[in-house]
């Protein structure tokens, strides 16, 4: 083992002089039910701020693979578009994926970072896929900045109570980074682009220790709660499951806005977990974020305190939500939030 | 004794010890890092994976031979130890690093981890650990050790039923926009969520009794690993600041603050 060491980094300083034509991202393209995820998009705005060359990767089951490539071709900043599709890869397990990237990613690869959201998919693959290439990765960056051969990112450590500044140096062959969506642009698309696309063969795994069962996904009209322009946030204070439909839907309606919830909304049974908003849940940064019982725990405020605009609706003064909100009502919500809905309608 | 031996799970839970979940957190004017001369206790997320090894016991009694718990960390890590071993895990390895040390990186861990697997003699069939930290919000050390041992992973877990006789776990993942159920076969490394139980409060006597559970103590030089950060951490600074607005009256100031920034309702 001790003798390999020099041999292989041998190898690795050889190409560091091969490649020095500059970064090379690859891109994670997320996609469900044939769209792309706006998280990817955002990865990808990310990505092109390496200032070199976009390859996306678009993995999956063979029937939705075509569409999405096609999608993906057009969008802006992508120079190729790697595709590889099978059976295996529908569900996207790790164990099952890995392989894969492990093989675009072999010592021979033309590629310096490996770029994706900071999505639940996305954190279970990367880090596996980093660790067996003996690579270390970063989380949830809200900036970045390359320098030819090494690479500094921002991102929020303590529930976003800090912002480390860490750089990734040119020793880090393959940087592997997932992207704060809600600190990046979604990339568009643009009728004009076409990326090129190319095939990958899937690498079969057999056997795999993990198969999947099935995926329940809570269904909603209402939009993607991660990439909403406005969020209606429910708390404790809404009661109970029904209080919190009752109360929250129609303003949400009005306003055209996703709902969310505070952990102790979620945890009370109020509201699915896949609404919650916060250090553990999804973090989100809309036009307005309307704050409805939510006292503002530090774990609730990481995830919302980047929204441009923060509403907050409480029977106490003295809740800490107060002190990020920009618009502040001491109310008994029960009053107070059918009250802006009604003259919210009047203005519609 | 012999058939049924195979059939034994040996469970290592990973833990961290982090400033305390409650405690709002200073950045140290030098920009170096955070005061850390603050309360500490167990990393949350790591709290439920003891909690839920402890329940697994309960619930398959002697087909769980073994719950160890390892922390890697300064001297003061051993009492994370002891609340471990308090909720009930059998024994711990502390992994000793000086108090001046860096914090270690989620691969520097996971080497660590796969020297502590690598060197238990009935091996280890079930790795249960927090989703991530709550101090660095990294999030990778469960799937990087997956990646390291090539064994099966289960992050987000809100639900964990283990079969010892098939060998096999299902596994509920809370995943973007719902849940999804993992069939996995052991060995398992599994990364808890909120969702997945409610931690006991350690009683007294079982206080009292983790005294006595032994801990073993050894360093990052034995296992053969350097923790050595890869990362360099330039400084580390406060978010931006933001300013509250001020309070309003009542609705209709509310709706006007709105309209002034643009904020308008849907037609429907």
């Amino acid at each position: 083992m001790l003798r390999l060491r020099p041999i292989l980094n041998a190898g690795r300083l050889q190409r560091g002089y091969a490649s020095a034509a500059g970064p090379h991202a690859l891109v994670l393209l997320e996609h469900r039910a044939g769209v792309i995820e706006s998280g990817s998009l955002s990865a990808l705005t990310a990505a092109q701020q390496l200032g070199g060359q976009v390859t996306g990767l678009v993995v999956g089951a063979p029937d939705e693979v075509k569409g999405v490539v096609e999608k993906a071709k057009k969008l802006k900043g992508l120079n190729t578009v790697l595709h590889s599709a099978s059976e295996q890869y529908a569900h996207t397990i790790p164990e099952v994926v890995s392989p894969l990237l492990e093989k675009l990613l072999s010592d021979s690869s033309p590629y310096t970072h490996v770029v994706s959201a900071h999505s639940s998919a996305a954190k279970s693959i990367l880090p596996r896929v980093a660790a067996r290439l003996d690579l270390p990765a970063v989380s949830d960056i809200t900036s970045l900045e390359h320098d030819g051969s090494a690479t500094t990112f921002t991102r929020p450590i303590y529930a976003g109570n800090a912002i480390a500044t860490v750089r990734a140096p040119e020793s880090v062959r393959v940087k592997f980074f997932t992207v704060r969506s809600t600190a990046f642009k979604a990339s568009a698309a643009d009728e004009g682009a076409q990326a090129e696309d190319k095939a990958v063969e899937p690498v079969e795994v057999a056997n795999p220790p993990t198969r999947h069962v099935r995926t329940d996904l809570t269904k909603s009209d209402r939009p993607d709660l991660g990439s909403a322009s406005r969020v209606v946030s429910g708390g404790r204070a809404l009661k109970n499951a029904e209080t919190f439909k009752s109360t929250l839907e129609p303003l949400a309606d009005v306003l055209g806005a996703a709902i969310g919830a505070s952990r102790a909304a979620v945890d009370a049974g109020y509201a699915d977990n896949s609404l919650q908003v916060g250090q553990t849940g999804k973090v989100v940064a809309p036009e307005l974020y309307m704050a409805i019982g939510i006292s503002g725990a530090i774990q609730h405020l990481a995830g919302m305190k980047d929204s441009k605009m923060i509403v907050a609706i409480n029977k106490d003064p003295e809740a800490p939500i107060f002190q990020v909100a920009d618009v502040g009502l001491v109310a008994d919500l029960y009053e107070a939030v059918p009250e802006l809905v009604e003259k919210l309608k009047q203005q519609a | 004794m012999r058939p049924s031996a195979v059939r034994l799970l040996n469970i290592l839970v990973p833990v961290k010890r982090t400033v305390d979940y409650a405690v709002k957190i200073r950045v140290n004017p030098d920009q170096k890092g955070v005061d850390l001369n603050v309360k500490h206790s167990m990393n949350p997320f790591d709290e439920i994976a003891v909690e839920e090894a402890v329940r697994l016991r309960e619930k398959l009694k002697d087909e769980v031979k073994s719950i160890k718990v390892v922390t890697i960390g300064p001297p003061k890590a051993a009492e994370t130890l002891r609340t471990a071993l308090a909720i009930g895990a059998d024994s711990g390895i502390h992994i000793e690093i000086p108090e001046s040390a860096p914090a270690p990186e989620p691969l520097g861990v996971a080497k660590a981890l796969r020297a502590i697997i690598e060197r238990e003699k009935d091996g280890v069939d079930l790795v249960i650990m927090g989703k991530q930290a709550i101090d660095d919000d990294a999030g990778q050390t469960g799937q990087m050790l997956a990646g390291l041992m090539d064994w099966a992973q289960a992050t987000f877990a809100s639900k964990l039923v283990v079969d010892p006789k098939s060998k096999e776990a299902e596994v509920t993942r809370e995943v973007d926009g719902g849940l999804q159920e993992l069939k996995c076969r052991l060995p398992l490394v599994v990364t808890t969520d909120l969702r997945l139980n409610e931690p006991r409060y350690a009683s007294l006597p079982n206080i009292m009794k983790a005294k006595k559970k032994p801990i073993q103590k050894i360093t990052p030089a034995d296992l053969g690993v350097d923790l050595k950060p890869i990362l360099e951490t330039i400084k580390v600074t406060e978010p931006p600041k933001r300013v509250g607005g001020g309070k309003v009256e009542n609705v209709d100031q509310l709706i006007a603050k709105l309209k002034e920034a643009g904020i308008t309702p849907v037609k429907s």
